[in-house]
């Protein structure tokens, strides 16, 4: 009875072009946006902030990132962990080699370096692909894994391999309390979550679509491969340098290289697997739950009276079923349960 | 030049043991066309029961032998491993049947992680010891040619030998057997396997089976040499290079770049990694391998890719 888009009617191309045609999503939307913006930091205590919520934005928008690669380009990649490093180191070096860089600016200066190894490492995916691809993409992540360990000039010569940053502000205002560095988050999330939206909705969208779904009848059909790959892979990593940057800077504060290894590129394909295949909505589903799952099974062992080693074990355990079990029951993740969710609310009460 | 064929020689050897978990990877992929991720985790669950179970056996029995516990380990192991063959058809492969690629590889990433959660709580997390008897003194050979002579391991020799006796039967069992030749039937074409009548759930349940076997043996020899903990599993991560060197499809491609990549590791390593501020093993066989697929998409020895529209 509420959901329902009857007497809706677009009279002109824009209309008809909106991200949320119907006007109960546009409600919804700007409702939780506005909650987002202004409840949850008036009541949110400490702990959701730092264990929950700042987490969650920043790894969904590098869930966001991966999710562009890996579902709407098809191009598989474990190596999300480097690119993020990649955003987080060069944001650091851009941050403390010039004078008076703004953090937003180092921050995108991040992703845009990351967007550099992106390509780079994306160019094999021209001639490569699938299986092969995949462990091809590992090597971006044991490379910088290794150069960022090593090489003294990427930490600015710290003694101890990990690198601080501290006293960040934005236009004067600081960015220290957990709400501030929440907000901070959030403004960039919304911000790449409308561009996402729209560059998939786009012809490169399109055009990525149609290599995931069938790359060779794509080439046919006049999509350029390389054209169609390559922006896959610097879009992907620029979100991902950019979540990096963001994880190190304000969750993190200082982080060594083992901040993004291998499992965080796991974690992070789990979450796009979860969540959703092709599907921005999905990230953010995804984000939620891998942040919180381990957090339920901690505090779930710890009541039945399991010690932590065991409380690791079973988390591992409930991942690996859980990938399992979406892959077989629900390809399309957690998002598509909730388009089925809608779609049955609109025929509601009458099912047919 | 002692010091440089005892460094040429260790490259082997490793090789050798990076080859033998490739195997099971190139086993199931080439008898399924599954990219197994949980090589590793497979290795390291049949290891983890191994030396529990041989732990266990004297104390159940009340036997002293330690052949007999060692066998009787051996045994129940491999059952282990047949049964977690027939458990991921059940319930994951079988469920997959003609999916893509790119599916069934994140199904075995799921299996990874569950594998090591599960074969960690009921063996333990801690430092386990598999002795089955490998001889432990190191070789000199050439003492008359060099001062000291170049140091090998025997267990390294062992381990040779044992991994060139798989190699060679299961070339064997898969160019010349009916059973290998429905293998690499489904390998090629899940539905048109099964519409000639070559049962599916059967060919996985052996070849996971063959793949758990290649895999006990895998984490016996590690095991023995390096003791049994978690990280073993991520051997599975040094193997990949490996796999993907060699050819998805060729198992003697998987010894061969075993031995290249082991080589070129060791030699980098003790070479140009000092220049670089050292531990370029760890990235080493990746970039290799990157290059070498720019010029060869489908590996050494793989079958040439074909698309199709």
């Amino acid at each position: 009875m509420l959901y329902r888009e009857n007497g809706q009617f677009k009279t002109s191309y824009r209309a008809d072009q909106q991200v949320f045609p119907i006007l109960q999503d546009r409600v919804a939307i700007w409702g939780l946006v506005l909650l987002a913006i202004v409840a949850v930091p008036l009541v949110a205590p400490e702990y959701l902030f730092r264990a929950i919520l700042i987490p969650f934005l920043i790894l969904s928008l590098a869930a966001l990132g991966l999710n562009i690669l890996v579902g709407y380009c098809g191009q598989i990649s474990l190596g999300t962990g480097g690119f993020m490093a990649v955003g987080a180191y060069a944001a650091y070096n851009f941050f403390v080699r010039v004078d008076g860089m703004p953090v937003v600016v180092a921050i995108l200066m991040g992703g845009v370096c990351a967007t550099v190894v992106g390509v780079l490492f994306g160019i094999p995916s021209l001639r490569i692909k699938g299986l092969y691809l995949a462990v091809a993409t590992l090597a971006a992540q044991f490379f910088t894994d290794w150069a960022f360990l090593r090489i003294k000039w990427f930490t600015n010569n710290s003694s101890s391999g990990s690198v601080n940053v501290a006293g960040l502000n934005v236009f004067g205002f600081p960015i220290e309390t957990p709400a501030q560095k929440y907000l901070f988050c959030l403004g960039f999330v919304l911000v790449f979550a409308l561009i996402a939206k729209n560059l998939v909705r786009s012809h490169i969208g399109r055009s990525w679509m149609a290599m995931r779904d069938m790359d060779v009848a794509a080439a046919v059909i006049g999509i350029r491969p390389v054209y169609a790959k390559l922006t896959a892979f610097a879009v992907s990593s620029f979100f991902v340098g950019v979540a990096g940057a963001l994880w190190g800077f304000v969750h993190l504060g200082s982080w060594e290289p083992a901040a993004f290894n291998i499992d965080r590129s796991f974690q992070l394909l789990f979450m796009v697997i979860i969540g959703g295949l092709g599907s921005i909505m999905g990230s953010f589903f995804g984000a939620a739950f891998i942040v919180i799952l381990p957090i339920v099974l901690d505090n779930l062992t710890v009541a039945l009276g399991f010690d932590t080693a065991l409380a690791a074990h079973l988390t591992f355990m409930v991942f690996g079923a859980l990938i399992v079990f979406f892959l077989i029951v629900e390809p399309h993740g957690l998002a598509r349960l909730w388009s089925t969710a809608k779609e049955k609310l609109r025929l509601w009460p009458f099912p047919h | 030049m002692g010091f440089f064929l005892e460094t040429l020689i260790g490259g082997l050897m490793s090789g050798m043991l990076y080859g033998l978990v490739a195997i099971g990877f190139v086993l199931i992929f080439k008898a399924s066309g599954v990219f197994n991720f949980a090589q590793g985790a497979m290795v390291l669950f049949a290891a983890l029961a191994m030396a529990r179970f041989s732990e266990w056996a004297p104390k159940l029995l009340g036997l002293d032998s330690k052949l007999i516990a060692n066998l009787i380990a051996f045994v129940a192991a491999m059952a282990v491993m047949v049964l977690v063959a027939w458990l991921v058809e059940k319930l994951v492969l079988g469920k997959l049947v003609n999916q893509e690629g790119i599916t069934l590889l994140m199904a075995t990433l799921g299996i990874t992680y569950f594998l090591d959660g599960f074969g960690q709580t009921i063996f333990g997390s801690d430092i386990y010891k598999i002795d089955v008897g490998l001889p432990k003194d190191p070789l000199f050979l050439l003492e008359s040619t060099f001062q000291g002579g170049i140091l090998v391991n025997k267990e390294d020799l062992y381990a040779a030998v044992i991994a060139a006796a798989l190699v060679v039967a299961l070339s064997i069992f898969f160019q010349y057997t009916a059973t290998g030749r429905a293998l690499r039937a489904v390998a090629d074409d899940h539905q048109a396997a099964q519409s000639i009548g070559i049962p599916l759930s059967r060919v996985w349940v052996i070849v996971w089976s063959v793949a758990g076997f290649v895999a006990l043996v895998a984490g016996i020899i590690w095991g023995s040499k390096l003791g049994v903990q978690f990280s073993l599993s991520v051997l599975a991560l040094k193997a990949l290079p490996v796999v993907i060197l060699g050819g998805l499809t060729s198992v003697p491609g998987a010894i061969i770049g075993g031995l290249l990549l082991g080589v070129g590791e060791k030699l980098s390593e003790v070479f140009i990694g000092p220049m670089v501020g050292g531990g370029i093993e760890i990235w080493f066989g990746y970039v290799v391998v990157l290059i070498v697929l720019l010029v060869r998409p489908q590996g050494l020895f793989g079958e040439k890719i074909i698309d199709r529209v």
